[in-house]
C-alpha cells in the first residue's frame, strides 16, 4: 500500500489549482473584451451611412471616412499579393528542399527573428528601398511592398508549419509510385497544407491592415479628397487616419475617433475570423 | 508451392521464375549505423518471398532497398550491388522515378490519399502523363479489380478514400500501386494493421498477384510467412549488430527442417 495524503487536502489544492487557472484565463480575456465594448459603446455613435460613404473634410471633423476604408483594403491587397505567393515557395523550398545544414537553419532563425523587428524598422526599411532608391515615390506601391516584407516572416513561417505536418506517408505513397519529387509536392502535399497556409496569410495581413508605422513614412497621407487611382499614389489608410485625427486635430469628436478605431477593429477582426472559418472548415473535410 | 507454368499463361511463361531482384554483398549505413550487413540473396520473378525476423533487425531496411526509398534518409549510404533484371539500380544513371515505377510499394499503415478513390488510382498514371479520362477509367477498373476491391467500390468511386474500411484502404493503396504496372510489389507489414478477416483477404489477393509481380513481403508473423511466401528470409540482430542475414530458402525448409540453429529457435518462438 502506498500512503496517501488525506483526501480533504487533496481537494483543497485541487480547487486551488482550479480558481487559480480560472482567475489567470479571466485576467488574459478580460482587456480584449474591454477593448471591444467600448471601443463600440463609444464608436457606434458615429457609423453611420455617410461616414462610410463620403470622403473627409474638415481635417476629418466632418464627411466621412471612406478613402481609407478602401486604403486600407488596397493595402492588404497589396500585401497578399506580393507576401502571399514569395511565402508559399519560400516555404515549400525550405522544408523540402534546403538541406539541413547550419545555413539553413540560419535561414530559418532570421526568418522567425524576422517577425520580432519593430514595424518602424520595417518603415524605414520601405523608404529607403522602395521610395527611395526604386523610385516608387510615397505611393500605395512602396506600402505594399513595405507590408509584405513585414508579412512574409509570418507568412513563410505558417507554409512551413503547414508543409510539415503533412503525414510522411502521403509523401511515400506518392514516390512510390512513381511520381516526382515535385509531383509529390505539388499535387499531395500543396492541397494538403494549403488550409493551413491560407489561414497564415490572412492572420498575417489582418494585422497588416492595423500597422501605422510602416505606411506613415512610405505613402500614407493624412487626408485626401478622393480614392487612390493607380498603385504610384497617396493613399489614407485607417490606422494612420486615426492616428492623426486624435493627435493632432484639436477639439475633434471623440465619438468619430472611437467610430474610425471601431471601423478598423471590424475589419481587422473579420479577416480574424475569415481565417478561423477556412481553419474549421478544412478540418472537417478530412 | 509451385507457380511455374501449368497455371500461367503463355504471355507470363518467359518471364517464369528467373532471378528478377539481386543483391550482392550489400551493406547499408545510416550515418555511421549499419543497418545491413553483407546482404547476397537472389529473389526469384513471380513468387512471393517473406523477410522475417525480429523488431529493429532490417527488415524494412532490406525492402527499401530495392526501391532506393532508403535515399529519403539523410546519411543512408549503400555498398555493393542491387540488380533489377541485372541492372545496377543505385548506379548514378539510373533514374529512381523509373525504378519506383517499375518497383512499387505499400505500406505498414493504409495511405490513401485524402482524395477520391478514382483519383486515389489514378494518381500514378496522372503523374506518368495519362490525361485521357476514357483511358484513366479503364485503368482505374483494372486496378481495382485486379486488387479484388472493384465490387466494393465501383459505386463510389467519387467518395474520398479514407472513408473506406482499414483492409479497403489497404486494397486501394495496392490497387494505386497496380495503376502504374510495376513488375514488382514490395510490401511492408501490409497487414499489421488490419483484423484477421482483412488480412486473409490480402493474402489471398497477394497469392493471385504472385502469378503477375514478384512480391516480396516483410511481415512480423510467421504463420503469415509460412502461409503466403515460396521463398524466405531470416534477418536478426546479434548484440549491437542489427542486419545480418542468418538463412535464405524455400520456405517450407525454413519453417520445417532450418539448417541454422537461430532460425529453428526464432521460428519455434524461444526469442524475438
Amino acid at each position: 500500500m502506498i500512503k496517501t495524503a488525506p483526501i480533504a487536502s487533496r481537494q483543497i489544492s485541487q480547487r486551488t489549482a482550479f480558481v487559480l487557472l480560472g482567475v489567470a484565463t479571466a485576467i488574459a480575456v478580460l482587456p480584449v473584451l474591454f477593448i471591444i465594448v467600448y471601443t463600440v459603446i463609444n464608436g457606434a455613435g458615429a457609423i453611420s451611412w455617410s461616414f462610410l460613404s463620403q470622403a473627409p473634410s474638415q481635417a476629418g471633423k466632418e464627411g466621412g471616412i471612406l478613402p481609407a476604408i478602401v486604403g486600407t483594403f488596397c493595402l492588404m491587397l497589396g500585401t497578399l499579393f506580393f507576401a502571399l505567393p514569395i511565402g508559399i515557395l519560400a516555404g515549400i523550398y525550405l522544408t523540402e528542399y534546403a538541406r539541413d545544414n547550419w545555413l539553413t537553419r540560419l535561414i530559418n532563425m532570421a526568418i522567425v527573428n524576422l517577425a520580432g523587428v519593430p514595424s518602424i524598422v520595417f518603415g524605414l526599411f520601405g523608404l529607403s528601398v522602395f521610395v527611395l532608391a526604386f523610385r516608387f515615390g510615397l505611393s500605395l506601391l512602396a506600402a505594399s511592398l513595405t507590408l509584405a516584407s513585414q508579412a512574409l516572416a509570418m507568412v513563410i513561417t505558417s507554409s512551413r508549419e503547414a508543409i510539415l505536418a503533412v503525414p510522411k506517408e502521403y509523401r511515400e505513397g506518392s514516390l512510390a509510385v512513381g511520381a516526382t519529387k515535385w509531383q509529390t509536392v505539388r499535387h499531395v502535399v500543396l492541397p494538403q497544407a494549403l488550409p493551413g497556409i491560407i489561414t497564415g496569410a490572412v492572420l498575417a495581413i489582418s494585422r497588416a491592415a492595423g500597422e501605422t508605422a510602416p505606411i506613415l513614412v512610405t505613402g500614407a497621407a493624412f487626408l485626401l479628397p478622393g480614392l487612390p487611382g493607380s498603385p504610384f499614389e497617396q493613399f489614407m489608410a485607417l490606422p494612420y487616419h486615426l492616428y492623426t485625427v486624435a493627435a493632432h486635430v484639436p477639439g475633434m469628436s471623440k465619438t468619430v475617433m472611437w467610430g474610425v478605431a471601431l471601423v478598423l477593429l471590424v475589419v481587422v477582426l473579420s479577416f480574424d475570423i475569415l481565417a478561423a472559418i477556412i481553419r474549421y472548415r478544412s478540418r472537417q473535410r478530412t | 508451392m509451385n507457380r511455374n507454368s501449368t497455371s500461367l499463361s503463355n504471355t507470363l511463361s518467359t518471364q517464369a521464375c528467373t532471378t528478377k531482384l539481386r543483391t550482392e554483398k550489400v551493406n547499408l549505413y545510416y550515418g555511421s549505423f549499419q543497418a545491413l550487413r553483407n546482404i547476397t540473396l537472389d529473389i526469384p520473378a513471380c513468387a512471393i518471398t517473406a523477410i522475417i525476423g525480429p523488431s529493429g533487425c532490417g527488415k524494412s531496411s532490406l525492402l527499401r532497398l530495392f526501391n532506393r526509398m532508403n535515399d529519403l534518409i539523410p546519411g543512408a549510404r549503400v555498398e555493393g550491388n542491387v540488380e533489377l533484371d541485372g541492372m545496377l539500380i543505385y548506379d548514378p544513371k539510373v533514374d529512381v522515378v523509373e525504378l519506383r515505377k517499375r518497383v512499387g510499394m505499400v505500406f505498414q499503415k493504409p495511405n490513401p490519399f485524402p482524395m477520391s478513390v478514382f483519383e486515389n488510382v489514378a494518381f500514378g498514371p496522372r503523374r506518368h502523363g495519362v490525361n485521357n479520362r476514357a483511358e484513366l477509367e479503364e485503368i482505374v477498373e483494372k486496378s481495382l479489380r485486379q486488387a479484388a476491391l472493384w465490387d466494393e467500390v465501383k459505386d463510389k468511386l467519387e467518395q474520398s478514400g479514407l472513408a473506406l474500411s482499414g483492409g479497403q484502404q489497404q486494397r486501394l493503396c495496392i490497387a494505386r500501386v497496380l495503376a502504374v504496372e510495376p513488375e514488382v510489389i514490395l510490401m511492408d507489414e501490409p497487414c499489421s494493421a488490419l483484423d484477421p478477416v482483412a488480412t486473409l483477404k490480402i493474402e489471398d489477393l497477394m497469392k493471385n498477384l504472385a502469378q503477375n509481380y514478384t512480391i516480396i513481403i516483410v511481415t512480423h508473423n510467421m504463420q503469415q510467412a509460412a502461409r503466403v511466401s515460396d521463398t524466405a528470409a531470416f534477418l536478426m540482430m546479434e548484440e549491437d549488430r542489427a542486419g545480418v542475414l542468418v538463412e535464405y530458402g524455400p520456405t517450407s525448409q525454413l519453417f520445417t527442417n532450418p539448417k541454422d540453429k537461430r532460425t529453428e529457435d526464432y521460428i519455434t518462438g524461444r526469442f524475438g
